[in-house]
């Protein structure tokens, strides 16, 4: 549920930053969905890689069918030499998805760094458990 | 060391961000341009677009109405001229951006800004920038421009054309940029009067800028003066000017004195030169005709007219209809300068062909020492004007150009530039027309308003550079055409040869006054035509005309003119696009006389057979277009190539004309000798070698299976960044050089126009392109099939009371806005 909701989150938090920033805007929008709701590395990886692949994937997809792949013909010749624009699109979704996933995973390893280093102002006062902290963000998964 | 895993996630992310933000090592910046909410996708127009808009901007003064027809073709309705000119320029910004921008950073000398210095292997500094700066391109055009504003009329219209382009720059979001500043990367800016200058001065250099006088000075010195002007003769027996022969010529109204040492300094001098220069297409010239009433069927003239240019997408016109008090005009406009360019209004039609005068020379210069400071000229040290260009380069250090200008113009050539070719430590400066004061553009924006010949005449007067033969009709039954222009008056020869610039025995000594310039006004055989041809006959003309004429295009079109009657429209159509090759009408019983068939092979005799079987016709699927082609082509070759094999200077090859004439007259022309040959060779012996190599060529290509003309020919419309996925390649369309349908494989008819002057306007028209600029628009190239087959679009003068017409598909309405 949680990866489910990171991830719808990474993609809207995508498309509203990108209606006014940069395309690269996709890294932070996913880096703080990943700081918020946080999960272990792996998954918010997966969260940001999905979230953005199906964003661009989808929205690639959805304008050039609305153009009849006319435009999509004549760039993926131009940038991929190849007439077959699902690669075109695939290619879009993956660099997406990688700046989406990295960017995610970062963020998971932040918000991982911020909590041990709480549990271990925590753990302070209660003395000699300074690795249970390293299970916490298991746990958070 | 906690943070660790996160700080390296977060390096590796930047770095990912920067590499697909940028092209350090990717070839573009894919994560921006496949962005879906800011790269190409963006540019992938819905195939329902929706081109319905109100436009709220302040720089207009009322309200005003564009209704957009089922083939984009915007008819523009507005309160007064300058809001006329206001949307013209939104909307050619709207559909054309950015070639508006690119065609004049190219007459600009800004290409290395945009493509950096080498793109290809070719150096663009050296052999575009650099050469478009010391060709004085910029100062030309701020010369225009200076002259253009002091006219209140021509600088207010300039003003709203500019400021209506602007008002579309300054809406454009990001994600809506045209799609080629995404792939190369660079944003437009501001558009300027001056702009538009740089784009008409870009027309000027395409139409007037080609003559050969480098190549001339060295063929000169080459062959001597004598076998120079059997090769480069002034006339031509097939001649069939412009003013028919026999037209009479009053005397020259300027006497011009041929400098006293012409013979040894000029004509007899032996002089070379390695430069060689990028230069426009030789065939960029045109077809137009009007017919009087006395030959259409309904009594009223009719009007054609089919520039021929370089081929490209986007296209170089944009099809409008601007409306205004006083103000209805219809065709094809250029993006990047306001009005209509060759089109029509309620009473009257125009079109050009262009004049191929020659209003380009070459002055040697002395410069006192290195600095170019001083020249010597008239007996004393002159000092120079320098004009700094700062060049700026994509990725590199701004390239600064130090041009001097002497009182004929800048040293185009000298030791701070050869482009890359040895110029001996020569200086050269170029005198070009296109560098005097003028203000061409007042031609176009009161044709668009003319009601008759007076009117035409009068508009004529603003036409400096490029020289054209300008063609009008009218439905008050006036047919008319000027050769017109700013015409240096010249002694015979003078400037086919670098000129002595030490004094000023070698300059211009004036304009050939505005009368005598050659004109033709409702001539009795009913007709008028120009196809690029000797406007009169050189012989009794009293200047010397420069520049050179093809003469086939118009010997058919003034064959077909005389023998028609009762014409239509649709008789112009099929003329328009015919295939017939009068050059090979001419040349064929030459070959077919001269070659040995006892000397043929069995597959060579098939190919003569070809060639004598052929119907004379350039169309699409014939053989024998290919193989006269190809024939004529080795034949030039054989003739030649060992005389020309002895130099390494550049060279001008000689009209097919000149050699075609020379060969049908002259059996013993030398140049037949093959000089590295110890045999004799004859005219016969020399056509059937050049049969023989013809044939094996075509006997390959038939192997290959592109042997059809069209094949063989291989025209196509390419990408003006040459991009071949946004370009229309490899159509299967006719005609060729010395054809009425002039489409060669780059280059040919790039818009066709007829108009029929009847109560009720009869037009057609089609350019091979479509009127969006964006190759993700299916309005980019949809006219291209219906050009490739020679059919025709109807122009439609649009009355605003048809609002509701069903050809109407979009409603833009501009306000004033606050």
């Amino acid at each position: 549920m949680k990866f489910t909701i990171s991830l719808l989150l990474i993609a809207l938090l995508s498309f509203v930053s990108c209606l006014y920033l940069p395309w690269w805007a996709i890294g932070p929008a996913a880096f703080i969905v990943t700081v918020c709701i946080h999960q272990k590395p792996l998954k918010a990886f997966l969260a940001g890689f999905l979230a953005l692949f199906m964003l661009w994937g989808a929205l690639a997809w959805w304008i050039s069918s609305r153009n009849e792949h006319l435009l999509a013909q004549k760039v993926s010749l131009l940038i991929i030499q190849s007439p077959r624009i699902i690669l075109l699109i695939l290619l879009t979704a993956l660099i997406g998805a990688l700046i989406g996933g990295l960017a995610a995973l970062a963020g998971s390893f932040l918000r991982r760094a911020i909590g041990l280093k709480k549990e271990e102002e925590l753990s302070v006062p209660h003395g000699n458990e300074p690795m249970r902290g390293a299970e916490f963000g298991n746990q958070a998964g | 060391m906690r943070y660790v895993p996160f700080l390296i996630t977060t390096l590796v992310t930047i770095a990912l961000i920067i590499l697909f933000n940028s092209t350090l090592l990717l070839p573009a910046p894919l994560g921006k341009i496949l962005s879906p909410q800011h790269g190409i996708w963006q540019n992938a127009e819905p195939a329902d677009q929706d081109y319905n808009e109100q436009v709220s901007i302040p720089g207009l003064k009322a309200a005003a109405e564009v209704y957009i027809d089922d083939r984009l073709v915007p008819h523009v309705f507005a309160q007064n001229a300058e809001d006329v000119y206001f949307i013209q320029g939104y909307l050619h910004a709207k559909f054309r951006l950015w070639q508006m921008e690119f065609q004049t950073h190219v007459a600009a000398g800004r290409l290395c800004e945009v493509l950096g210095d080498e793109v290809n292997g070719n150096n663009l500094l050296n052999a575009v920038d650099r050469q478009f700066r010391r060709l004085g391109m910029g100062y030309a055009a701020e010369k225009a421009l200076e002259e253009s504003e002091k006219d209140a009329e021509t600088k207010a219209e300039m003003d709203a054309y500019t400021a209506g382009i602007n008002a579309w720059i300054s809406r454009l979001p990001e994600s809506q940029l045209p799609i080629e500043y995404k792939l190369l990367g660079y944003k437009p800016e501001p558009w300027t009067n001056l702009k538009s200058s740089l784009f008409l001065k870009y027309m000027s250099l395409d139409l007037a800028g080609s003559e050969d006088d480098f190549e001339y000075t060295n063929a000169r010195t080459v062959f001597g003066w004598e076998d120079f002007q059997k090769l480069f003769p002034t006339s031509q027996d097939s001649l069939d000017p412009i003013l028919p022969k026999g037209t009479l010529f009053e005397q020259a109204g300027l006497a011009l004195k041929i400098p006293v040492d012409a013979d040894s300094l000029y004509f007899q001098r032996k002089d070379s030169t390695a430069i060689t220069q990028t230069k426009p297409d030789r065939d960029n010239g045109s077809n137009n005709w009007a017919v009087a009433g006395s030959k259409t069927k309904s009594g009223a003239p009719i009007l054609c007219n089919d520039p021929h240019l370089g081929l490209n997408l986007p296209s170089l016109w944009f099809e409008m209809q601007l409306s205004g008090p006083g103000y209805n005009a219809y065709g094809a406009t250029f993006p990047g300068a306001p009005a209509v360019v060759i089109g029509f209004n309620d009473s009257c039609a125009f079109g050009f062909t262009n004049a191929m005068r020659d209003v380009r020379d070459y002055y040697e210069i002395r410069f006192r020492d290195e600095s170019r400071k001083e020249y010597f000229f008239n007996g004393e040290w002159q000092p120079t004007e320098f004009r700094y260009e700062r060049i700026r380069i994509k990725g590199k250090p701004d390239f600064v150009d130090t041009v001097a200008y002497t009182l004929f113009g800048p040293v185009m050539y000298d030791t701070t530039y050869d482009g890359k070719r040895n110029t001996g430590g020569r200086n050269y400066s170029v005198r070009w027309k296109a560098h005097d004061k003028g203000n061409a553009l007042k031609m176009f924006t009161l044709l668009n308003r003319a009601r008759n010949y007076d009117d035409y005449y009068s508009a004529l007067q603003y036409l400096d550079v490029p020289g054209q033969n300008c063609l009008f009709a009218s439905k008050a039954g006036d047919i008319a055409i000027w050769n017109q222009g700013s015409f240096p008056a010249k002694w015979a020869r003078q400037g086919d040869f670098i000129m002595p610039g030490t004094d000023s025995s070698y300059m211009w000594q004036g304009t050939i006054p505005q009368a005598e310039n050659p004109h033709e006004v409702n001539p009795e055989r009913g007709f008028i035509s120009s196809a690029n041809q000797y406007p009169v006959d050189p012989s009794v003309y009293p200047y010397f005309l420069g520049g050179s004429y093809p003469p086939y295009r118009g010997i058919t079109i003034n064959r077909h003119l005389s023998s028609m009657s009762d014409i239509t429209a649709q008789d112009m159509m099929k003329m328009q696009t015919d295939n017939y090759n009068v050059f090979a009408e001419m040349a064929r019983p030459l070959l077919t006389k001269y070659i040995q068939t006892g000397a043929l092979s069995e597959a060579e005799k098939k190919c003569y057979d070809i060639l004598r079987s052929w119907n004379l016709r350039n169309d699409p699927d014939e053989r024998g277009a290919t193989v006269f082609v190809l024939t004529w082509d080795s034949l030039e070759t054989e003739v030649f190539s060992d005389e020309y094999a002895q130099t390494d200077l550049t060279l001008p090859w000689p009209h097919e004309s000149t050699l075609l004439e020379i060969l049908l007259k002259d059996s013993a022309f030398r140049f037949i000798e093959n000089i590295n040959t110890p045999e004799t060779e004859t005219t016969a012996s020399v056509i059937t070698a050049a049969f023989k190599k013809a044939a094996a060529k075509y006997i390959q290509l038939e192997s290959s299976d592109d042997f059809l003309w069209w094949d063989f020919k291989n025209t196509g419309i390419m990408h003006l960044a040459r991009i071949p996925s946004f370009s229309s390649v490899h159509l299967p369309i006719g005609g060729g050089q010395h054809i009425i349908n002039a489409t060669k494989s780059d280059h040919g008819p790039s818009w066709r126009m007829i108009v029929h002057l009847s109560r009720e306007t009869e037009a057609y028209g089609i350019y091979p392109g479509g009127q969006s600029g964006n190759p993700g628009s299916r309005y980019y190239d949809d006219y291209v099939e219906d050009w490739v087959k020679g059919s025709y679009k109807k122009l439609w003068m649009m009355k605003k009371e048809q609002a509701a017409d069903k050809r109407i598909k979009w409603i833009m309405t501009f306000n004033k806005g606050a």
